[in-house]
């Protein structure tokens, strides 16, 4: 028995042991990072490593770490222009039946073995899989009938879908590996995946980190850092305190009023980014909506500009369609002005009056965007002053999602559209077309306009029809665009970071200097 | 307590985890906020959606949903998550380690400061500076878990930036663990740099828990103390000539310790629950923070499997202390 007993003395010294590894790392921060290691607080946690299946398949957020990993088939650039990825040549033929796609010959997967086309047409394929559980199936599923040639690939078109190419830049876009994947399964890729991106996997934390380390066969420009970190900080406190206190060099998604106290610190830098984010009040065609006075006043009532300076402290930009500024649609002369009498003359069209308010319901989410439910809080004040009464309802983004899949929002229901390859189809289209599940606007008026646009082969002419329907849906005010997101991203001095219009932070385009 | 009273209670689990597991699956289905409404895609039809529900096995009715996950979870299969896409089982047995080792560290910190708290308060007993005291005392009590969290992050991760502030481990540590105990395996293991790591990043959050802890285990402990200071035993014992400290040390404070320790093993349920924003606010890569991007996503399946976890967690915590209160106290022992 006693040799297993620890006397006072035995205690103390095992105590003093391990205490001293522990206060020897106190100062942590000054000997953590290496030179050749970026730390990025990253927003969101990391759900799957599969890009082209599930939930986080299509959450533009978690992108940035796919891209550093993965290769997309065709590149975007900053502006949201598209640039050659694993592709180097890609198009259609002259009636656009078929498409033809050129594979780089230089790029290899993260084990060593080369990428080849058999790896393109069975990632094209298992995306097309209406069993495969990949989101934008509808796209993929329309080319079929691959044939490989050298490098070169081409596929029958079985329904022209025009925004096909821009798709391949982005969600579930990616190439993956046929062999290994055939090899490992589904399990085993979750728990080992290898892509031909800058970067590969080193060690994945659920919830915590995942660290990156450079791939040497990586066909692109070598990334300036050896070893990227992304550690999961969701909580925008806690990504403040990551960046003050020198734990990672780099985060974004943070309160503008932190962003505007830490870029005045003689360590940190700030810069800003209009991304392919919009604010925007779904109005649902029931009553009073169907009412077109209310709309357009619902519309001129709102001071835009204002709501920009005073709530977001000038980091947004006003919009009046859905196409913001740098999306191919995007037409200037389209404007809804703010102006208050007008608005009162349309409500008291309608019987309206401050005496008399219309009254309805709008729905907001609360923290889910920066100022939301502020913003929100603005308009009403904003509406209130014209003749219309609106009772607020926060609810959460998962509701919204299931309220608005059932038609079944609030006559106004605040929310925020992404659209990061800046087409019509994916911002107006998606938004306003009545058979989307994403549609509150059901009417017959934009199904019978926009209708045609899906299968337009006419670039020229497709674009300037969504131009057209932008246009009508101002003049009918039956969606309220209200502001492009603007990014804050800070980082500490010395780094140059590249931001990008569809708000990626791309590790492999941050340097030194 | 008596074998038949333990049987008793361990009879009472299964239908504990039963209505626990009705409860929850009934009402992720009732409360607005569909997993499928998150991920349907843009030009999803109604049938693109429909063979989405049939995938998850949300098309059944909700009876036969529960019936089927029922069967499922008495073999031990959890279900597959929605948003993480791997078996909820695997999931939780990964994570529920790291929550472990931090409020057992939470709870040793508490027990610490609380217990000397009390008894430094019980020998200050009628001087101003045990006023003192009992104020500092209250105003650690006054503030719950999550704001501890937060003042510690701004404190001791911005304006002292002496300890990490997010994750469990440095990044850059290439550690290998066979385990999911990391801190337990790492000092089994004798890599005492890793274990200093661990512990580094684990003290903010287990003091943000522990902090509230420490000032009620203090309160009730020291009120006890005071209490058997006063009755008989304590006053013969300090009329036949043993000093106060001696009385404190062999009489006082094993009569003191019994209700102490029956009302700290509710709080230690109740800090398991604060694990949730602490380990939020600290990325702490435990259950809690797993959990609230269940919720986030509607995740059903994980969902369920956390809560079942956090339940049978409470349920052996209680059995834990029942039993612990029984060890301390004969009366107890003896029926």
């Amino acid at each position: 028995m006693r040799d297993h007993q620890i006397s006072r003395r035995t205690m103390l010294q095992l105590a003093g042991a391990a205490a001293l590894p522990l206060a020897a790392g106190l100062p942590i921060h000054s000997a953590r990072a290496a030179a050749s290691t970026l730390t990025i607080a990253y927003n969101v946690n990391l759900p799957s490593f599969d890009p082209t299946v599930g939930v986080s398949a299509v959450n533009p957020t978690i992108q940035s770490i796919y891209q550093a990993i993965f290769d997309p088939y065709i590149g975007q650039a900053a502006d949201l222009s598209f640039k050659p990825g694993l592709l180097t040549k890609w198009g259609w033929n002259e009636d656009r039946s078929k498409v033809t796609m050129e594979l780089r010959s230089d790029a290899t997967w993260h084990d060593g073995s080369k990428v080849t086309p058999e790896d393109v047409v069975w990632s094209l394929t298992r995306a097309a899989d209406p069993k495969g559980g990949n989101p934008i199936q509808f796209v993929w599923s329309k080319i079929n009938n691959f044939k490989i040639d050298g490098q070169t690939i081409t596929a029958d078109v079985v329904e022209f879908e025009p925004v096909l190419f821009k798709w391949m830049a982005f969600l579930t876009g990616y190439v993956l590996p046929k062999a290994y994947y055939e090899k490992v399964g589904a399990e085993g890729f979750e728990k080992a995946p290898i892509g031909s991106g800058p970067y590969k996997v080193d060690a994945f934390e659920r919830n915590a980190f995942l660290r990156l380390k450079a791939h040497p066969g990586y066909w692109g420009p070598k990334p300036a850092f050896d070893t990227v970190v992304f550690k999961f900080v969701t909580d925008p406190t806690s990504r403040v305190a990551e960046i003050e206190s020198g734990g990672s060099d780099i985060t974004f998604e943070i309160p503008y009023e932190e962003f505007d106290r830490l870029k005045a610190k003689p360590n940190l830098a700030g810069l800003t980014q209009p991304i392919s984010d919009i604010g925007m009040i779904f109005l649902t065609d029931i009553d009073p909506m169907l009412d077109r006075n209310v709309r357009l006043a619902a519309n001129h009532a709102i001071d835009k500009k204002a709501i920009v300076e005073k709530l977001l402290r000038g980091y947004g930009v006003p919009i009046d369609t859905l196409e913001a500024p740098g999306y191919a649609a995007f037409d200037p002369s389209i404007k809804t002005a703010c102006d208050p009498e007008l608005a009162k003359s349309l409500l008291a069209k309608s019987g309206y009056s401050t005496a008399k308010p219309v009254k309805f319901t709008i729905q907001t989410t609360r923290g889910f965007k920066p100022k939301d439910y502020e913003m929100v809080q603005a308009i009403a004040g904003m509406w209130r002053k014209v003749g219309i009464e609106a009772n607020i309802e926060v609810y959460e983004i998962a509701q919204h999602f299931e309220l608005r899949a059932r038609h079944a929002l609030a006559p106004a229901a605040f929310y925020n559209w992404g659209n990061a390859i800046g087409d019509p189809t994916t911002s107006t289209g998606f938004a306003m077309f009545g058979p989307s599940p994403h549609s509150a606007w059901k009417g017959k008026d934009l199904i019978e306009r926009i209708g045609p646009l899906w299968g337009e082969k006419d670039d020229a002419k497709r674009i300037a029809g969504w131009k057209a329907v932008d246009k009508y849906i101002a003049e009918e005010g039956e969606v309220i665009p209200l502001l492009q997101y603007v990014q804050p991203i800070i980082h500490k001095k010395g780094l140059k970071v590249v931001p990008q219009a569809n708000g990626m932070i791309l590790p492999q385009l941050v340097t030194q200097g | 307590m008596r074998w038949s009273a333990i049987l008793k209670r361990l009879a009472l689990i299964p239908p504990t985890l039963l209505g626990v597991g009705a409860i929850v699956f009934v009402l992720l289905r009732v409360v607005p906020g569909d997993p499928i409404a998150m991920m349907i895609p843009p030009g999803a039809s109604p049938a693109d959606i429909a063979r989405l529900r049939a995938l998850y096995g949300l098309d059944q009715p909700l009876l036969a949903q529960f019936v089927t996950w029922l069967g499922q979870v008495a073999s031990g299969d959890f279900g597959r998550s929605i948003s993480l896409r791997q078996q909820v089982f695997e999931l939780v047995g990964a994570r529920l380690p790291a929550t472990l080792e931090l409020a057992a560290l939470a709870v040793a910190l508490a027990l610490m400061m609380g217990v000397a708290v009390a008894v430094v308060g019980s020998l200050l007993r009628g001087s101003r500076l045990e006023w003192l005291l009992d104020t500092a005392n209250g105003f650690f009590l006054a503030i719950p878990d999550f704001l501890w969290a937060l003042i510690l992050l701004l404190g001791f991760g911005v304006l002292l930036p002496l300890l990490p502030i997010s994750g469990r481990l440095d990044p850059q540590l290439a550690v290998a663990f066979r385990t999911h105990f990391y801190l337990i395996e790492s000092l089994l293991t004798l890599r005492f740099d890793v274990a200093a790591d661990l512990l580094r990043h684990m003290l903010l959050p287990s003091l943000a828990l522990a902090l509230p802890f420490a000032a009620l285990v203090a309160r009730l402990l020291k009120a006890q103390l005071a209490e058997a200071e006063d009755q008989d035993y304590a006053q013969i014992a300090h009329t036949r000539g043993f000093s106060r400290t001696t009385i404190l040390q062999r009489e006082v404070f094993p009569n003191a310790l019994i209700p102490t320790v029956a009302l700290s093993g509710v709080q230690v349920t109740l800090l398991l629950g604060g694990t949730v924003l602490v380990e939020r606010i600290f990325s702490y890569e435990g259950i809690g923070n797993m959990a609230i991007d269940a919720v986030i996503n509607r995740d059903f399946p994980l969902i369920q499997g956390l809560i079942l976890t956090f339940a049978v967690l409470f349920i052996a915590l209680n059995l834990a202390v029942d039993l612990l209160v029984a060890v301390l106290d004969p009366r107890l022992r003896h029926g």
